[in-house]
């Protein structure tokens, strides 16, 4: 079953959570929505669990009206960011609440909602644990009771919020893999929220990244990341450095640094350039700059260098061992090539570009 | 085992001085404000002996005052404690246009005097105010009888209950009431299994503050009452009537009793509080 959501618009009193937003997701998808606070993602999550309305739009799955169903008719499973256990009830009652719930004819039988209480413990790693209280658990603990919980009532829809936000970083690694490893044994369609772009990209399927209310690009995390289709995902996502670009008669030139051609031809006045920090390589030839600082990160070494055609601050990512050999002091004189660059028009109106004039260019390519 | 010596930061006199004088200070105010009127009042109910203290409270108008006390109290607690769980479930679940004005509303009934509480209901439905006459034309008497006593009671009393469970609803917040609707509870059962069990602490104090007030309003009452002894006399007033007719073993016999019930309510709220600690502090946010 396509969950298909369609043109979903959702207006707060001062601004919009959701702006014209089209998404499908495939059955056994692990889709993540990727963005910053207020862009819209956690509205979107909550649409799909039925605990707020677009004001147009609309959400099918498998060709129902998901938006005209009920909680317990829409088969989903939410896991909330801060757990949101029912601090007065045992871990094995949480698990049994989706259950107890139930109008009569639909519920279980006492002995088949205890066995099922102590399969999805046993499957959450947590035998023995059903006595205890929430506040008697660790962050991670209270994570996977709250999985729990949301499992058991056999939803075909697993919605996370923020899932690993709360936790520290070792639990979170653990954690992550566990629960991808859960999503496809079970065969569920898994939609997550998250503001952490690693996790997005290391998790999902596909990474939906949005950005006040609207969604910049979805694709795989491969694409995301090495096709940006917006310069919002450029910035977003991993490290870059920005360009500011003038056309001069067929040149795009930055200060006096050169870009390549005009790949539009005179159409545009203005653009961007986005160049990654390892697109960037030290060589013999090429734009000439000064070393400020270097950080050394385990096996890369990231340099900060000044250019010195357009005064500009750039970094630039090269192998540890490579710099090891170089035996760079800061202040030293050297010469940069870019392997691409991703470059957008500028429109006249600031900020504005045209993201269906994305171009990519090699401003070191040897013909 | 190891005995560890007692680090302390060693005590200088002046210090010392300044430590005893405060503590003195906070045993003086209690003793004074507190413990004394409060033994006072038994004291001078007992003066006369034990059998005069029984007479004095087995008398028709002791007793029709607290039979009606009571009653006033049975009314006026449960409706503000509907009320109560209503405004706050408002207050703290909602956004609405004028939020803020029903949060002075509720805050009404503390800051007018208890005089002006009665007042304004002998103004509305008395002899000469908007609804007596019609009233009286139906036969429907409610100024000078136990309607207008009830009335001015749960308005005297409503913001108990509500000022302290919004403070606990928003720290709560609404996370654990939405995945209770996600996993397919209906609004009663969230309610029930979930709304309640987190707020039943607050809702207990809110209740006991609210019958301790109800049962021991004075002003707005006594504007109400019409003083009809044995009809509209709660408790308090009959203690005042009974002291200004120089009954003054009658005045303190009721009075302690008055004073029975709350130390009851302190007594019973202290023994939940100590066979309940722990959920208690589960309960509130900062425990979780």
């Amino acid at each position: 079953m396509t969950l298909l959501l369609s043109h979903l618009s959702r207006h707060f009193t001062d601004a919009a959570a959701l702006d014209d937003v089209s998404l499908a997701i495939a059955p056994g998808e692990f889709l993540a929505l990727l963005g910053s606070s207020g862009s819209g993602k956690t509205t979107l999550l909550r649409i799909l669990a039925g605990l707020d309305y677009p004001q147009t739009g609309s959400v099918t799955w498998g060709g129902h009206d998901l938006l005209n169903m009920n909680a317990r008719e829409r088969k989903v499973g939410l896991v909330f960011q801060h757990y949101a256990l029912f601090r007065h009830l045992t871990v094995t009652e949480n698990i049994a609440f989706g259950l107890r719930v139930r109008p009569r004819h639909a519920r279980p039988a006492r002995a088949e909602i205890s066995a099922r209480v102590e399969k999805l413990l046993k499957r959450v790693q947590l035998e023995g644990y059903g006595k205890r209280f929430p506040a008697q658990l660790s962050g991670g603990q209270r994570q996977r009771v709250a999985l729990a919980r949301a499992l058991a009532v056999e939803p075909e829809l697993l919605l996370l919020d923020e899932p690993f936000g709360a936790l520290d970083a070792q639990v979170r690694i653990a954690l992550r893999r566990w629960l991808r490893n859960l999503h496809e044994e079970l065969g569920l369609t898994t939609v997550f929220v998250t503001h952490d772009q690693e996790e997005a990209l290391e998790l999902a399927d596909r990474v939906a990244v949005m950005n006040r209310g609207r969604i910049e690009q979805v694709g795989t995390p491969e694409a995301i990341y090495q096709q940006p289709a917006t310069p919002f995902v450029c910035e977003f996502i991993g490290k870059v450095n920005k360009f500011e670009l003038r056309r001069e008669q067929d040149r795009l030139i930055c200060g006096a640094l050169e870009l390549g051609a005009d790949p539009w031809a005179r159409r545009y006045d203005r653009a961007v350039a986005y160049i990654r920090p390892e697109h960037l390589a030290l060589s013999a030839s090429g734009w000439k700059a000064h070393l400020r600082h270097i950080y050394l990160a385990g096996s890369v070494a990231h340099l900060e260098l000044a250019l010195d055609a357009s005064e500009q601050i750039i970094e630039v990512d090269v192998p540890s061992e490579d710099l090891l050999q170089m035996s760079l002091q800061p202040g030293a004189e050297l010469y940069v090539e870019a392997r691409t660059a991703t470059v957008f028009p500028l429109l006249d109106a600031p900020g504005e570009a045209k993201p269906e004039d994305r171009r990519v260019l090699k401003p070191h390519q040897r013909a | 085992m190891k005995a560890t010596p007692r680090v302390s930061r060693p005590v200088s006199w002046p210090r010392l001085l300044l430590h005893i004088l405060l503590i003195l200070i906070v045993v003086c105010f209690m003793g004074v404000f507190l413990l004394l009127p409060l033994a006072t009042v038994f004291v001078e109910a007992l003066r006369s002996g034990v059998h005069a203290f029984m007479q004095a409270i087995a008398q028709r108008e002791a007793l029709s005052s607290m039979r009606l006390t009571l009653f006033v109290a049975a009314i006026a607690v449960p409706l503000n404690l509907i009320f109560g769980v209503a405004a706050a479930w408002a207050m703290t679940r909602f956004e609405f246009r004028g939020k803020a004005l029903l949060g002075t509303f509720i805050d009404l009934p503390f800051s007018v005097s208890p005089v002006i509480s009665g007042l304004l209901y002998v103004l509305l439905f008395g002899a000469q105010g908007w609804f007596g006459p019609w009233l009286d034309q139906h036969g429907v008497r409610i100024i000078f009888a136990v309607p207008s006593l009830v009335l001015v009671t749960i308005f005297i009393t409503l913001p108990f209950v509500a000022r302290e469970l919004i403070p606990l609803m928003q720290a709560q917040g609404s996370d654990e009431e939405e995945a209770a609707r996600v996993l397919g509870a209906s609004a009663w059962q969230m309610f029930f299994r979930v709304t309640l069990p987190n707020i039943r602490w607050a809702l207990l104090y809110g209740v006991l503050l609210c019958k301790a007030r109800a049962m021991g309003e004075f002003g707005a009452v006594s504007v109400v009452s019409g003083h009809i002894r044995g009809l509209t006399t709660t408790m308090p007033r009959e203690v005042e009537m009974r002291y200004n007719e120089y009954d003054y073993v009658g005045a303190f016999a009721v009075a302690s009793l008055l004073a029975l019930l709350a130390l009851l309510t302190l007594a019973v709220k202290t023994l939940l509080e100590w066979r309940y600690g722990d959920q208690i502090a589960q309960h509130t946010p900062a425990g979780h």
